[in-house]
Parts: C-alpha cells; sequence; structure tokens
C-alpha cells in the first residue's frame, strides 16, 4: 500500500470575511484505506475543513494535499480523486435519481454510456433502483442521504469524504448505510466521516480526530484514545428495593438512579468481582448491567469539556 | 455522442449544456410557448394592425421593418432570463455545488450554462421568426450575418445573465436587471423605429446602447438595410463577448458568490 497520506492538511487556516477565525492552524493527516472520524462540537470547524478540502471554502493559509497532489496547485486532479457526501441535501430535486448520477459522472469526465451502467449499479447498492425514474423531492430523507451516497460513489473515488451522512434517518437505514460504507472501505476506499452519532465512529472507524474551537485536541487511533479513559460508567439492574443507605466502594462512586437501579463509576483498573463482592455483603442482587454510555462520547465530553456531545439528543432514533 | 467525445472535459462541457436543454425541454410550457404568444400579439397589434396605418420605416413597410427586432429582442431575453434563473436556481437549491466540487475548469462550466442559454435563444428565435413568416415576406439576403448575429448576441447576453445570477442573492436579484436595464435598452435600441426618427442628440445616446447594434445588424442580414455599419456592430459584440467572459470567468476563479 502507497505510502502517500490519501488526505495531508497542514498548518490550515481559515478566518471568514466576518472575522471568524474557523480554522486555526491544523494540521491532519490521513492514511490510505483508513476509516477515519473527524469530530467535534457544533462550529468545531469540521465543515470549514471538508469546505476547504472538498474546494468549497477558499483557505487563508496552510496547504491540503490529496493522495500527493496538491489541492490548491492542481485542484482538477485533486477534485477526481474525492467524492463527496455533504451535510446539506444538495441535488436538483427536480431531476431524477437515475439523471442526477448520469450528470454527475458526466461532471467528471465519465462516457454517459459508462455513467448509465454506474448509476444502475449505484442505485441498485443503495436500495433505490425502483426510484430511479421518480422526480428525487418525492424521496423519503433517508433515500436522499443514501442518494447522496450513491453519487459520491459514482467516480469510484479513492477518497471518500461524508459530512454527518447518517443524520436524521432511522436506524435500520443508518446500519444499511454503516455496511455499505464497511463495504466500501473494505474495497480500498479511505473514508473520512464526521458524524453526530458518537457510537457510529465508535464502530466504523480505526482513526480519529476531534476538533475544538478550529484546533485538533485528540488525534490517533481510536483505541488508543479510548484507552485514555480511566473511568468506565455502569447501570446495574437490582432484584428489588435498594437499602436506604448505599454500601461503601473504595475507589469507585456508587449512587441509586432510581429505586431499582445503581449508577457505578468506577476506574478500568478496579475488579469488578469486587463490585459483586461489595454489593452481595450488602444484600443487593444485580440481575443484570449495561454500559452507561459511549466510550468515546465520554472522551469526547472530557476533552472539549463541552456536553454539546454530538448523538445525546438523537440517541433514542 | 458519448462514445465520439474521449476528453474528460467535452464531455463535462456536453454534459452540462444537455441538461440545460433538458430543463428548457421539460418547462416547455415556460420557457419556449411565452415568447410566441407574446411576440404574435406584437405582430398583430403593432404589425398589423398600428402598423399598417404607420406607412414605411427606413424603406420598408412597418411590419417588415419589426421583424428583426422582435426577433433579436426575444433571442436576449431569453437568453438572459435562462441562464440568470438557471444558474442562480442551482445556487438557491445548492446543486451549483456538485459542479464546484466536480474537477470541471471554470471554462467548461461557463461554457456549459451559455451553451445552454444560446440554444434556448436559437429554438425562441426559429419559433419568433417562424410566427413573423405568417405575417411577412422576408428576404433574407445574408442569412451567415443573421446566423452570426444571433450567436454574437445570445452569447453575449448569456454572459450577462451567468454574471446576473453570480452576484444574486435572492430571486429577486435576477430580476432587477432585466426589469430596469434589458428592457428599457431594447426598446429604446431601434427594435420599432429607426434611429433616424429622433433628434441627433437621441441618435448619438443610442449609439452607446449595445442592443441597437445587434438589433441592426440582424436586422442586415434579414432585410439587407441597418442604421449603422454591420463591421462596426460585429467588432462591438465581439468586444462585448470576450470582456463578459474574462469577467465572468475572473468571478469563478475567486469564487466570487459561490465559494466561501
Amino acid at each position: 500500500m502507497s505510502t502517500i497520506p490519501a488526505l495531508d492538511v497542514v498548518e490550515l487556516r481559515k478566518t471568514y470575511a466576518t472575522g471568524v477565525e474557523a480554522l486555526k492552524g491544523i494540521s491532519l493527516s490521513v492514511q490510505p484505506g483508513d476509516f477515519f472520524a473527524l469530530l467535534g462540537p457544533n462550529g468545531a470547524g469540521k465543515s470549514t475543513l471538508i469546505g476547504i478540502v472538498s474546494s468549497l471554502v477558499n483557505a487563508t493559509g496552510g496547504s491540503v494535499r490529496v493522495f500527493g497532489v496538491d489541492l490548491h496547485a492542481e485542484r482538477e486532479a485533486a477534485m477526481r480523486l474525492i467524492g463527496l457526501v455533504p451535510q446539506e441535501m444538495n441535488f436538483n430535486l427536480f431531476e431524477k435519481p437515475f439523471e442526477i448520477l448520469v450528470n454527475y459522472a458526466g461532471f467528471y469526465g465519465i462516457p454517459r454510456a459508462e455513467a448509465m451502467l454506474r448509476a444502475e449499479e449505484e442505485l441498485k447498492r443503495a436500495q433505490l433502483w425502483d426510484k430511479a425514474h421518480t422526480m428525487s423531492r418525492t424521496l423519503s430523507g433517508g433515500m436522499k442521504r443514501r442518494l447522496m451516497i450513491a453519487r459520491a460513489m459514482m467516480t469510484r473515488p479513492p477518497l471518500l469524504i461524508l459530512d454527518e451522512p447518517t443524520a436524521g434517518v432511522d436506524i435500520e437505514i443508518r446500519r444499511s448505510m454503516w455496511r455499505t460504507l464497511r463495504d466500501v472501505n473494505a474495497a480500498g476506499t479511505t473514508v473520512i466521516l464526521t458524524t453526530h452519532y458518537l457510537e457510529e465512529a465508535e464502530s466504523l472507524c480505526r482513526n480519529v480526530a476531534i476538533i475544538n474551537h478550529g484546533r485538533i485536541i485528540e488525534n490517533g487511533p481510536m483505541k488508543t484514545l479510548l484507552a485514555k479513559l480511566d473511568v468506565e460508567s455502569f447501570l446495574l439492574d437490582i432484584d428489588g428495593d435498594l437499602p436506604i443507605v448505599l454500601p461503601a466502594l473504595e475507589g469507585a462512586k456508587l449512587l441509586a438512579a432510581d429505586a431499582h437501579t445503581l449508577d457505578l463509576e468506577m476506574p478500568r483498573a478496579m475488579d469488578l468481582n469486587r463490585v459483586f463482592d461489595v454489593l452481595g455483603e450488602a444484600g443487593i442482587r444485580v440481575r443484570s448491567m449495561r454500559t452507561k454510555s459511549n466510550r468515546l462520547e465520554e472522551l469526547f465530553v472530557r476533552l472539549t469539556g463541552s456536553d454539546d456531545r454530538p448523538g445525546t439528543a438523537e440517541k433514542a432514533a | 455522442m458519448s462514445h465520439a467525445i474521449a476528453n474528460p472535459n467535452l464531455i463535462a462541457l456536453y454534459t452540462v449544456a444537455r441538461r440545460e436543454i433538458v430543463r428548457i425541454l421539460r418547462i416547455w410550457a415556460q420557457t419556449l410557448v411565452p415568447p410566441a404568444i407574446t411576440m404574435t400579439l406584437y405582430f398583430l397589434i403593432f404589425g398589423s394592425l398600428i402598423g399598417s396605418r404607420i406607412g414605411n420605416m427606413g424603406g420598408f413597410n412597418y411590419m417588415d421593418f419589426i421583424v428583426p427586432g422582435l426577433v433579436m429582442m426575444s433571442i436576449i431575453q431569453n437568453s438572459y432570463g435562462n441562464i440568470s434563473s438557471s444558474f442562480f436556481g442551482a445556487k438557491f437549491g445548492r446543486h451549483v455545488e456538485e459542479l464546484l466540487v466536480s474537477p470541471m475548469p471554470n471554462w467548461v462550466i461557463l461554457g456549459g450554462y451559455v451553451a445552454g442559454a444560446v440554444l434556448r435563444g436559437l429554438m425562441v428565435g426559429v419559433i419568433v421568426l417562424g410566427i413573423a413568416m405568417l405575417f411577412t415576406h422576408v428576404r433574407m439576403p445574408h442569412p451567415w450575418i443573421m446566423l452570426s448575429t444571433v450567436l454574437l448576441g445570445a452569447t453575449i447576453f448569456s454572459l450577462a445573465g451567468f454574471i446576473n445570477a453570480v452576484y444574486a442573492r435572492k430571486f429577486d436579484d435576477v430580476t432587477i436587471v432585466p426589469t430596469f436595464i434589458l428592457t428599457p435598452l431594447t426598446y429604446l435600441g431601434g427594435v420599432f423605429y429607426s434611429i433616424k426618427l429622433l433628434p441627433e442628440w437621441a441618435q448619438a445616446l443610442t449609439h452607446a446602447n449595445p442592443i441597437f447594434y445587434m438589433v441592426n445588424a440582424f436586422r442586415y442580414g434579414l432585410l439587407g438595410m441597418s442604421d449603422v455599419p454591420v463591421g462596426v456592430a460585429y467588432a462591438l459584440m465581439i468586444g462585448f463577448v470576450v470582456v463578459l467572459t474574462a469577467f465572468a470567468l475572473y468571478l469563478l476563479k475567486r469564487g466570487i458568490g459561490l465559494r466561501s
């Protein structure tokens, strides 16, 4: 595999005309074949970064290279390597999905006959073939998102960038999109993903960068980042009612979430058997247990110091 | 078609232009029918009813005299309106991003949109000229001058419409220029009269109106008469095409109104 990064961002800066400094010198490298998560609270600079990489936003300073091709000096060659799935719908609602895909391929110089074959293939993969000749404004939200992924795949891009691709879609469709993205990545496409669902990033991505206030505050393998969390949280479902006074558990925090549930926060190094021993001695029988929160979410909140955590509002979706 | 083209930029150019043509044909009731109805009314009222009382204009009966101006007026208005509404619509609906994130060079984006608008102008021109033939018997002594004038005129106003759409922030912005600039220039550009009827100062002022040259060059092609030398009209039209193309490409390169 090539050692040239799929995306190499160096000291990237962006100050908007309003004076807002969205990016304050970001450097980032994504290796070919990676599945990379770009996380950050709202307004952190993620969309500006993606905007610059997709050439919709002009950088104030710094450089972007896509598979070694300088975006500023060789924009056309660089853009040929990128597929973009934006956060907002950006296809013509008065065109049909088949037409949208074929035209999109045409913009990249793919002959129409070839584009028509690919459009059929991509629409089938996105489970939209039955809607191929339906006016796109009549598609559901989930279908529109899948259409944008299918459109981006029309050019077989070696680098696929997705900005919140699963926002607002139901769990079933989201999981089917995850399968699609895993397949795309397994076939060799480098995938960069921003998402509001942190469990999505944890489940899909191997590497992660967390961006806040226009700077990268963490960047590395997902496992390494998660290992930095020295605390784990669990919810314990109890048989019967909890005693009025809870047993003391040295080194850990034990609180009553409600009359039948305990909220446990303990160091990762702590032996879980000791917890059960203490609870058993106090006559508390644990019926079941579950992790309280997504680990990445916990890390995210700690690092950004923000409770504007992606995913919390729509977790039940 | 696609098998014959190997160059990616030519395929992209064809795709943008084709999409524009498909749009024009899809909404034909908005794009092709209104100019036919409007011009039929012009021919009936100004040409047939009122024109018969006016007598000759520039050595031709009034109906024949106004045909070139009305055809040119339709072409100008439709080329301008097509590109300004289509490109602004793409900005408004955000699907202009499909073009901006693609590897297409700016000249391909501009060329595709202009080609679509010029073709709409040509389609409307053919329709209006066809209607005119029902009312008149024009000779068309210089068909190549007619065709080249139509192409240059449509290109100029397509480029102007594109620039308008680049700057526009709301739909009102793409209607202000046609209403307050294009329509007065067209009506004062010698569509309905020979400038020889005007006082000298008004004749001099009319020479500053670009539409005046287009109408007269086209009139020369259709009737064999013009209020200005055709060579001067060509020089000005080519000059406009060059300047407006350069300006439109500059706007695209800077991303004005398109990129943050």
